[in-house]
């Protein structure tokens, strides 16, 4: 009878994972022709350096955001410090900066023309040489502190949904606060903080923007450059293809050291648990503000500079549409997203098969490629659809036999959802992880069951991880700009549509407008969404 | 049955309702960005009454987007930034020719595609630009010079993925061959200052700020920057004066192969190439007009008149790939 009730789960995650098969299957497709000569090249000049670079920067991204993000999961969910209160909602604000604008950003303030080091060249004469920033480490520093939000943001949920009956009884068997770190809280938290450094780490892969402004080589660089440059699509999903296995590498390496995961206890603490004082408070303020500054302060000052130099003369009405049309996409493909990826998390949960594992992981892969080659795979598989269904369909019926999915809104938002269904499957999954399957047992032996038990047992359990998924995908979605480039119906520019266009011309200075604009219509949701956690949890 | 067969198509003819095109529209995929295309539709609606609806991207995906939507296309044209894009699109069989006396008569034929299928709207010569405090214009020649050892540590280049530095590189291809074309694009990598940059934005003000004494660019770059700042202590050179010639790319449109409204597309070609049209482009980016009748703006024309390289701006498409696979051997990254 299980099994029946198991079977139900099927259809639906398979529909929704070949929504995200269409364009998978476009990179498959274009395995039947391979041009030797691309591949040849690339394998004799670029390769090594490409892929040694993109390894660095995986190992320095991974390292970082796990020290950064739960570091300051921490301190701000389970000790008291001077100024905890607004550094715990704070820290999750950097999340609203695009990738590709904190390294515009960097770049311009720090580069050898950019004013800090004109300035020091100033006091301190022309022969002054310092440290490069377009370089390794500044590339892993940028994308460290704009992808260590979903490490924070996630570890934080967990920690705080721990409960503080767990911690305290790690104290009173006499635990350190250390030791109780390292034993109960990390263990207890893994399975979110795994959750956070995969989305981090698929972003890194991915991301083409923020390494163009430094020029750094990654292996994404490979597959733009086959691309725009050998004008080889096929070569270019070929490599993206591959790409995508090592992510699929990634994720599997992810759920196996993730292991069984524990259920946590679902009664929320109530009050920090560790009081620092002294240098201790002082220490943990200092490393706080010091991520806030760097990841959030800075660069919205270097925006606001360059906004009040250049982007207002650019400030007209037409920054109302752009600003409407951001929201509403946005919001919606939020809406749906996290809808699809709560039916998968439930599907995964009450039909724990091999079969049904492999269905979600489906569905999750979209975010592993880089936008532009997933925009155009799903453009080209909207594009036959349209031309072989469509199109045939509406001109049987007398219409007027007009491709309707591409260049439609609801193309747009299909696309949001194949790309960013990891994005809320990932929180959504570990807040069901931490419901204990004893709970809806016993409800369902009281004969609650169905549409009642979600609403009144899953659900309220299920807030604070709905949110942060519905968060996440909201500001992914107004950072995104491949799709949105070139799946928008005419006349829907978003703010970064006018962020790329921008920033192709080198104009970062007029890119503060849209950019600045962008952070702060990302930053509603951010700070709502922290009131009401924060309400929560006291 | 019959009913419900008549809710469908009346469901269809609705949803599809939106979908149906008014006869006096163009629609452009674009790879020149908004402020730098739309004041020149808008001046066209206001004096037609035609509307121009549009997207901007990336040449590439939007190719990709005409190719796939095929006979069903929407699009009527595509303006790109790169004469080697357009001869890409020629190659990808997404263009169609335009036969019209009114373009042939407005742009030299060095500008346009051989068969019709697309003619450059604005050039965009790429040039050296030096430091006015640590550079001579008498040290200066040619681009080859460049790679000469007396500039080592001086230079500063552009990415070799911007498709600006591709078509430049198949220029020299054109002219001296790839052996030679290769020491001399090695060359340019072992004088680099520092690693190349991101834009051309960036170049000119390293060369400002001291940290290099040339680089290679795009003229309106300077134009923009000198505007903001005329304070800049950088400075435009002519290089190749004495041979082939400054090298000048352009931006250009060619039209769709399954245009819906491609009599309207063509007649709005045909108006961007004339005086009124070339003028705004003249202005709102200082580039260089295509029709030659049509004067440069005023910062533009303070640079002064130089010598343009002759050779057909297709070549830049035909040697894209194996410019790219020089630039890869050289280390240029």
């Amino acid at each position: 009878m299980a099994h029946s009730a198991q079977r139900r789960w099927y259809p639906l995650a398979a529909t929704i994972a070949a929504l995200v098969l269409l364009p998978l299957s476009v990179l498959l497709l274009s395995w039947s022709e391979v041009d030797g000569e691309i591949w040849r090249h690339l394998w004799d000049t670029q390769m090594s350096r490409l892929l040694g670079n993109t390894l660095t920067l995986v190992l320095g991204v991974g390292v970082g955001v796990s020290l950064l993000g739960v570091s300051l999961a921490w301190l701000t969910a389970l000790c008291e410090f001077p100024g905890r209160k607004w550094l715990d909602w704070a820290l999750m604000l950097p999340f609203a900066i695009p990738a590709y604008v904190l390294a515009f950003v960097f770049v311009g303030l720090l580069d050898f023309s950019g004013p800090v080091q004109s300035l020091l060249r100033e006091w301190f004469g022309s022969g002054l040489r310092l440290p490069r920033v377009r370089s390794t480490g500044g590339v892993i520093l940028v994308l460290v502190l704009v992808f260590y939000p979903y490490v924070y943001l996630l570890a934080r949920t967990a920690f705080l949904a721990q409960g503080r009956g767990l911690m305290e009884a790690a104290r009173v068997l006499g635990l350190s606060p250390w030791q109780a770190f390292w034993k109960v809280a990390l263990p207890v938290a893994r399975p979110a903080i795994g959750a956070g450094v995969a989305l981090a780490l698929m972003e890194t892969l991915a991301d083409f923007g923020a390494v163009a402004v430094f020029n750094f080589d990654t292996f994404t660089t490979a597959i733009y450059k086959t691309w725009y440059g050998f004008y080889s699509l096929s070569g270019a999903t070929q490599l993206a293809s591959l790409l995508l296995l090592a992510v699929m590498l990634l994720l599997y390496g992810e759920r196996r050291a993730r292991g069984a995961s524990r259920p946590g206890n679902e009664r929320a603490r109530t009050a920090a648990l560790y009081q620092l004082r002294g240098g201790r408070a002082l220490a943990a303020c200092a490393w706080c503000g010091l991520v806030f500054l760097c990841a959030f302060v800075v660069p919205v000052l270097q925006l606001l500079a360059w906004f009040w130099q250049r982007g207002r003369f650019d400030l007209d009405e037409r920054y109302v549409g752009l600003i409407l049309h951001t929201l509403y996409l946005g919001a919606l493909a939020a809406l749906i997203t996290v809808a699809l990826a709560m039916l998968l998390a439930f599907a995964r949960r009450l039909a724990p098969t091999r079969r049904m594992q492999a269905l979600v992981g489906l569905a999750n892969l979209g975010y592993a490629l880089p936008g532009s080659v997933l925009a155009v795979s799903i453009m080209l598989a909207f594009s036959y659809l349209d031309n072989h269904l469509v199109i045939p369909l509406s001109a049987s019926l007398g219409g007027a036999g007009k491709p309707l999915l591409l260049g439609s809104l609801g193309a747009l938002l299909l696309a949001y959802l194949i790309r960013f269904m990891a994005v809320a499957h990932g929180p959504l999954e570990s807040s069901l992880a931490r419901i204990r399957p004893s709970l809806p047992e016993a409800s369902r032996s009281l004969g609650v069951g169905g549409v009642t038990l979600f609403r009144r047992v899953y659900l309220p359990l299920l807030v604070p991880g709905t949110l942060s998924a519905a968060l996440l995908v909201f500001v992914d979605v107004l950072k995104e700009m491949p799709a949105t480039l070139l799946m928008r119906p005419f006349g829907w520019d978003t703010l970064s549509v006018r962020v790329f266009e921008m920033t192709s011309e080198g104009e970062w200075a007029r890119a503060a407008l849209p950019a600045l604009t962008l952070v702060l219509v990302g930053l509603l949701p951010v700070i709502g969404l922290i009131r009401r956690s924060a309400r929560r949890y006291g | 049955m019959q009913a419900d067969k008549k809710i469908l198509a009346a469901l269809a003819l609705t949803t599809l309702a939106g979908t149906v095109q008014a006869a006096d529209e163009v629609v452009v995929y674009s790879s020149r960005i908004d402020e730098l295309i739309k004041p020149v539709f808008d001046r066209y609606t206001a004096k037609t009454g035609v509307q121009v609806k549009f997207i901007t991207d990336k040449e590439a995906p939007l190719m990709q987007r005409i190719k796939a939507e095929g006979e069903n296309g929407v699009a009527d044209l595509l303006i790109t930034v790169d004469a080697g894009n357009l001869w890409q699109a020629e190659q990808m069989g997404i263009l169609q020719p335009i036969e019209s006396k009114v373009i042939d008569a407005n742009i030299p034929p060095q500008y346009r595609s051989s068969s019709h299928a697309w003619t450059g709207l604005s050039l965009r010569a790429r040039t050296i630009v030096y430091s006015t405090d640590r550079v001579k214009p008498e040290e200066l020649s040619t681009y080859e010079a460049l790679a000469e050892p007396n500039w080592e540590a001086r230079l500063c280049l552009r990415s070799s993925k911007k498709v600006y530095n591709q078509s430049l590189t198949a220029t020299l291809l054109e002219a001296h061959g790839a052996e030679k074309t290769e020491a001399i694009v090695k060359g340019w990598v072992n004088n680099l200052a520092t690693d190349p940059f991101a834009d051309d934005n960036a170049v000119i003000l390293a060369v400002d700020a001291g940290q290099c004494d040339v680089g290679i660019v795009n003229t309106y770059y300077y134009g923009r920057l000198h505007q903001e700042n005329p304070g800049l202590r950088a400075k435009l050179f002519w290089p190749n004066q004495a041979d082939r010639g400054v090298h000048v790319n352009l931006s250009g449109v060619g039209l769709t192969k399954h245009a819906p409204h491609a009599e309207a597309a063509k007649k709005l070609v045909e108006w961007m190439t004339t005086p009124e049209a070339q003028g705004l482009f003249a202005e709102i980016n200082q580039e260089y007009p295509a029709n030659p009748q049509v004067a440069p703006s005023k910062e533009v024309a303070a640079w002064g008149s130089f010598k343009a390289d002759t050779i057909p701006v297709e070549v830049a498409g035909k040697r894209q790939a194996e410019a790219i696979r020089l630039m890869d051997r050289a280390g240029w990254n």
